[in-house]
């Protein structure tokens, strides 16, 4: 039983969709440039081959299994019936992509683009271990993270899970709608940088006897900002493929999206800028930079379904929230998260699933799998609720999911690097050259002062 | 203690299960998924409440 089926896709609407596909990995590169720029230098060549192992093993593990527990709009999947109405809990396709052609079919094409975005969430969590997560362990915890916790999610909201379903089987709008994946990749991506934060313990040096943070601050603003802007076009790509693969929207809409994408990200970067500005008295590179991709984290959710004007509003409340959220992270909640990745991903991704249900104005009639029985008659009450209740399942369910998975993995494979390791730098310890090996190394934070 | 937080965020979770699921009027169901979500922040206010206290005796 297929309660939801799959949007028809036009040959314009596929063919723009293969191109924003071909976009994906921009997001991930500038993902990784940006993490990389915020951690420090004597790990910074770490940084960048763990970002690639990590995106290779997201993506072999996703065709062998991640995909076949996410499946598609139509496909089959495993019901439960909950007191008489269908939910889809997780889908029932076989390992590595068999009996699929990939042939430019809608599924085909979903398929695809679950191989990159998948990499791009287990990105997420690089930015808050930066300096103390040895690659081993990161890449077996994105193998957790490809092969169970992202499809489980994914088939949830983009597979016709019970989140998408909430429109028909309950009236709530038209059922969990997170085109571009601000809960799908960003949020799931943040929470589980903070399951990590947690076990992996901040920096040595970072917390002083008395608790006060120390600052240490990036290696190299030029990476941070140039990632920024490779992130953009990989956005742009992500959010249009996203909209017209699971909430059907037509390939004009693409325009929209851009626009959105575009305003949200500007909004966000300019309102971090002005507040660190105000509080600071010089703008800082770092959150600006962090609010553009929290602007951009935020967009993706509605970024098909709002006017330009909300896309404002909810870049605005993004980049705030981004700013106040890296510091209530660091010096209230004792969180070491180098690469802002909690505050960035997981609180703007939050705020862009919420801000779908607050702004999102839907088409009189959406040729798609999302439509609900309540959207006959054209009305969207209870979308708010349906994004509340997706919000509060990736903070309920996914978030302690992700921690306990890690924290087992933990007992049997040590996830955090000895304490040499971080004296070293991760480039010495683990790969046995620098990044930058012309360069004097900078004072030790770990001699007596 | 930091169980109890991560059990309060499952807790949280199936009262807003509970609550789609269970009530049919939109104010009632509305109210009850917020309750759930404020057992949800109770939950993860403990859990970040822990880990500031093992932090604390770490140090």
């Amino acid at each position: 039983m297929t309660p939801l089926a799959a949007p028809d896709l036009s040959e314009a609407a596929r063919v723009l969709c293969i191109v924003c596909i071909l976009l994906v990995p921009l997001a991930g590169t500038g993902i990784s440039l940006v993490n990389t720029g915020l951690g420090r230098s004597r790990s910074a060549s770490h940084a960048m081959l763990t970002a690639l192992c990590v995106m290779a093993l997201a993506a072999v593990v996703y065709c062998a299994c991640g995909f076949a527990w996410q499946g598609y709009l139509g496909r089959p999947a495993h019901l439960l019936l909950v007191r008489g109405r269908p939910w889809s809990w997780v889908a029932a396709e076989p390992f590595f992509l068999r009996r699929l052609e990939l042939d430019g079919s809608p599924v085909s094409l979903a398929a695809c683009f679950g191989m990159l975005s998948v990499g791009l969430a287990a990105l997420i969590p690089l930015g808050a271990g930066a300096d103390r997560w040895r690659l081993g362990a990161a890449c077996a915890s994105t193998a957790l993270f490809a092969g169970c916790t992202y499809p489980l999610f994914a088939h949830w909201a983009w597979g016709g899970g019970w989140l998408a379903q909430l429109g028909s089987n309950y009236g709530l709008g038209r059922g969990f709608v997170d085109a571009g994946g601000s809960g799908s990749i960003q949020a799931m991506g943040g929470l589980t940088a903070l399951a990590l934060a947690w076990i992996l313990g901040a920096r040595r040096g970072k917390y002083g006897p008395d608790g006060a943070p120390a600052a240490i601050p990036g290696h190299n603003a030029v990476y941070i900002l140039f990632g920024c802007l490779l992130a953009w076009v990989g956005w742009v790509g992500l959010n249009s493929a996203g909209a017209i693969l699971f909430a059907a929207a037509e390939p004009g809409r693409a325009v929209l999206i851009v626009a959105n994408t575009t305003l949200s990200a500007a909004a966000a970067t300019l309102t971090a800028a002005v507040i660190t500005r105000v509080r600071f008295r010089k703008p800082d590179a770092s959150l600006a930079a962090n609010g553009w991709v929290g602007g951009l984290a935020a967009s993706s959710a509605a970024c098909a379904f709002v006017v330009p004007a909300a896309a404002l509003i909810i870049g605005i409340v993004a980049g705030a929230l981004v700013v106040f959220s890296v510091e209530a992270v660091e010096f209230w909640l004792a969180v070491d998260d180098p690469g802002g990745a909690i505050s960035v991903h997981g609180v703007a991704g939050l705020w862009g699933v919420l801000a779908l249900g607050f702004f999102a104005r839907f088409p009189s009639r959406l040729p798609n799998a999302v439509n609900g029985p309540s959207q006959a008659l054209g009305g969207d009450a209870g979308q708010w609720l349906a994004q509340l209740v997706g919000a509060a399942t990736l903070v309920g369910f996914v978030l302690p999911l992700t921690y306990g998975l890690n924290r087992l993995l933990d007992r049997i494979y040590r996830q955090r690097v000895a304490l040499d390791g971080e004296r070293e730098g991760m480039d010495l310890y683990e790969l046995g050259a620098g990044a930058y090996p012309e360069f004097a190394t900078h004072t030790d934070e770990f001699m007596p002062r | 203690m930091r169980l109890v937080g991560f059990l309060l965020l499952v807790a949280g979770w199936i009262l807003v299960l509970a609550a789609v699921v269970l009530l049919g009027a939109t104010q009632a169901r509305a109210m009850f998924v917020l309750a759930g979500i404020a057992v949800e922040a109770l939950g993860l206010a403990l859990v970040f409440r822990t880990h500031l206290i093992l932090r604390g005796s770490r140090d």
